[in-house]
């Protein structure tokens, strides 16, 4: 393992890229997959080597080709994006074991070999998108995940055309966004002459004033960033994509692309931007604020009219993103702790319930709506308490790992006296008790009896590795703190290094 | 006046970002909306490369004639966006024909006639 040490940084992302591109060729699916799942398994050990040298070493830079950063690109791992890089790890070679089964039946069976190329295209780009340290290198990043995520997602066009539109809309307001940030990128670079992150700072400093040609660079480049990331006005393609794809494409981008795009966008806040204090404050008190606080309305009463479940849950994570933008939006370390802390827990819950209702998809062999699923907690019922779990867990039960994120939003909020919004919050998540009702009501308290069905033990092992993890981290929520704690602190504290 | 003919080049920029944003949002044909993608990210590409030129400049060559030149990273760059640009026309395109496949319309509003249609 050791001679791979060395450039682990870069290997984690290039690696995935690398298999994608052979897998391509290989026209076996069942081998397609076993190739997946191997180099996911060596993804993650690099991932945990990664964490190990973090922990001895600190923040690790990794300049290609030993251009020093001015000129080269750069990847950096410092304590914001560490606790992802490992949950991302862990959370697709999860995935990807459950996608076998979910491929087979709801995409063509001849395609489902190929898939499992863009899937690593996927996976690598947005690992791309955590690490790296560059600006327009993050643009590339978000281009390669968008587009195979798009392809992905047109895939679910073998179960339901309308697959074919979400994924159209997806590509047409995905690259308005993408492009509005590299207008960002060229007024940054108009000002500065640097795209690295590091060096932006510094440069920036000596306009510390600010000037009209950053401050307009920077909003391009935030504009874009949320588009990409579905924050409310500009979510508009988030819940068809997710609703149409195959069930194992809408688990992954659910639990991790948005994450990962949000990651970069609170850099791009506190690290870049903590400089124009005033600035930031008027977009983080008068637009971040109010736009999450509807997020939350929206998305919850959206999802209390959904029908159809795979809908009703993309309406929901609206009103997650709204959440975690809520939290990044309180301009101090509680704030930005509890964000981190609901990154975390919201793709370990979006997740589980993502697969759970992807199992039902293919067992109905049709859409899963409210009608369909009447009884099934008794037909499938380790699925169907798995689900449970995962949407206890949403709605901020004691004991699961939702618990703990609402709880630290809470504290935040208390102790920067935001009242009235505890008040909005409290009231959201009552809310959200509504529409997870609805799925509970006819899953489990149905006139319809049936018996107990066989389930496929690959399918239901993942959804409770998930299951589990989440009443793990609800009861020992220190390692999820402590990873929220290291990333929040680097961030606010850390400017440049 | 001399401001705008010295900057006419990012008069240009804008006016073909709104146009093509105008076209994406205007337009019915999903054809019609993938060339007023590509327009909009044109635009761009125009603006990185007025960004790079500098009055007199030429081509990076390092030689004993030319000691002022043009600055090559941008145009580096938008090598680069130019790829992504053609990635994104590609693929949506591929996409409208699949539409027009399951759909026989690439036009937005007989689209979601028969999605009302099979709704109700």
């Amino acid at each position: 393992m050791n001679i791979f040490l060395d450039d682990a940084t870069a290997l984690v992302v290039v690696l995935p890229l690398l298999i994608a591109a052979i897998i391509a060729f290989i026209p076996s699916s069942r081998l397609a997959w076993f190739i997946t799942i191997v180099t996911l398994v060596f993804h993650l050990s690099l991932s945990v080597e990664l964490f190990q040298n973090f922990s001895s070493f600190g923040t690790i830079i990794y300049e290609f080709g030993n251009w020093p950063p001015p000129w080269g690109i750069s990847f950096k791992l410092d304590g914001v994006n560490i606790g992802l890089q490992l949950l991302f790890s862990a959370f697709v070679l999860v995935t990807t074991i459950y996608s076998r089964k979910i491929f087979l039946s709801e995409i063509d069976p001849e395609d489902s070999g190929k898939a499992y190329s863009l899937w690593l295209l996927a996976i690598g780009s947005l690992n791309g998108i955590i690490l790296t340290n560059d600006i327009f290198n993050l643009f590339v990043f978000l281009e390669i995940s968008a587009l195979s995520s798009i392809s992905l997602i047109s895939l679910g066009a073998g179960t339901n055309r309308k697959a074919l539109l979400a994924a159209f809309n997806y590509l047409v307001i995905g690259a308005i966004g993408a492009t509005f940030y590299v207008i960002g990128v060229g007024f940054a670079y108009a000002m500065t002459g640097t795209l690295n992150m590091n060096d932006l700072i510094i440069q920036l400093s000596q306009y510390s004033e600010g000037q009209l040609a950053i401050f307009a660079g920077m909003s391009f480049m935030l504009i874009g960033l949320m588009v990409k990331s579905a924050v409310f006005p500009l979510h508009l393609w988030l819940p068809p994509a997710y609703s149409y794809a195959p069930s194992a494409v809408s688990t992954l981008f659910a639990a991790l692309a948005t994450k990962a795009i949000l990651i970069f966008f609170v850099r791009i806040l506190y690290e870049v931007f903590s400089i124009y204090n005033g600035y930031l404050e008027i977009f983080l008190d008068y637009i971040l604020l109010p736009l999450s606080l509807i997020a939350i309305f929206v998305g919850t009463i959206i999802a209390i009219y959904q029908n159809d479940i795979k809908k009703l849950l993309a309406y929901s994570s609206i009103a997650q993103i709204g959440y975690i933008t809520l939290a990044f939006s309180i301009n101090d370390n509680s704030g930005v702790l509890a964000g981190f802390v609901h990154i975390f827990n919201h793709a370990l819950i979006k997740g589980g319930l993502f697969m759970a209702v992807g199992y039902l998809a293919i067992s109905l062999n049709d859409r899963v709506t409210l009608e369909s699923i009447e009884g099934y907690g008794q037909k499938y019922p380790i699925t169907s308490y798995a689900l449970l779990v995962c949407g206890l867990s949403l709605i901020g039960l004691p004991l699961t790992n939702g618990f703990i994120s609402k709880l630290y939003i809470f504290q935040a909020l208390y102790s920067n006296e935001m009242f009235l919004t505890i008040g909005l919050v409290a009231l959201s998540s009552a809310l959200a008790v509504i529409y997870f009702w609805k799925i509970v009501e006819k899953l489990f308290f149905s006139s319809k009896g049936y018996e107990a069905t066989s389930e496929d033990p690959a399918i239901y092992i993942p959804i409770w590795i998930i299951a589990l993890s989440i009443i793990y981290f609800g009861i020992f929520s220190s390692t999820i703190v402590e990873f929220s704690s290291i990333a929040s602190e680097s961030l606010i504290l850390g400017g440049s290094n | 006046m001399t401001d705008f003919l010295y900057f006419w080049n990012h008069f240009a920029f804008v006016i073909l970002m709104v146009s093509g944003l105008f076209i994406i949002i205007t337009s019915q044909n999903y054809i019609k909306k993938i060339v007023g993608l590509a327009i909009f990210q044109t635009s761009v590409f125009v603006f990185f490369v007025s960004l790079a030129k500098i009055i007199d400049g030429t081509a990076p060559i390092l030689n004993s004639v030319n000691n002022v030149y043009s600055n090559p990273l941008p145009h580096v760059l938008i090598l680069t966006a130019i790829v992504v640009g053609v990635a994104t026309s590609a693929l949506g395109l591929a996409i409208v024909l699949q539409i027009y496949k399951n759909y026989g319309s690439v036009e937005e509003n007989e689209i979601k006639k028969e999605e009302l249609k099979e709704n109700s």
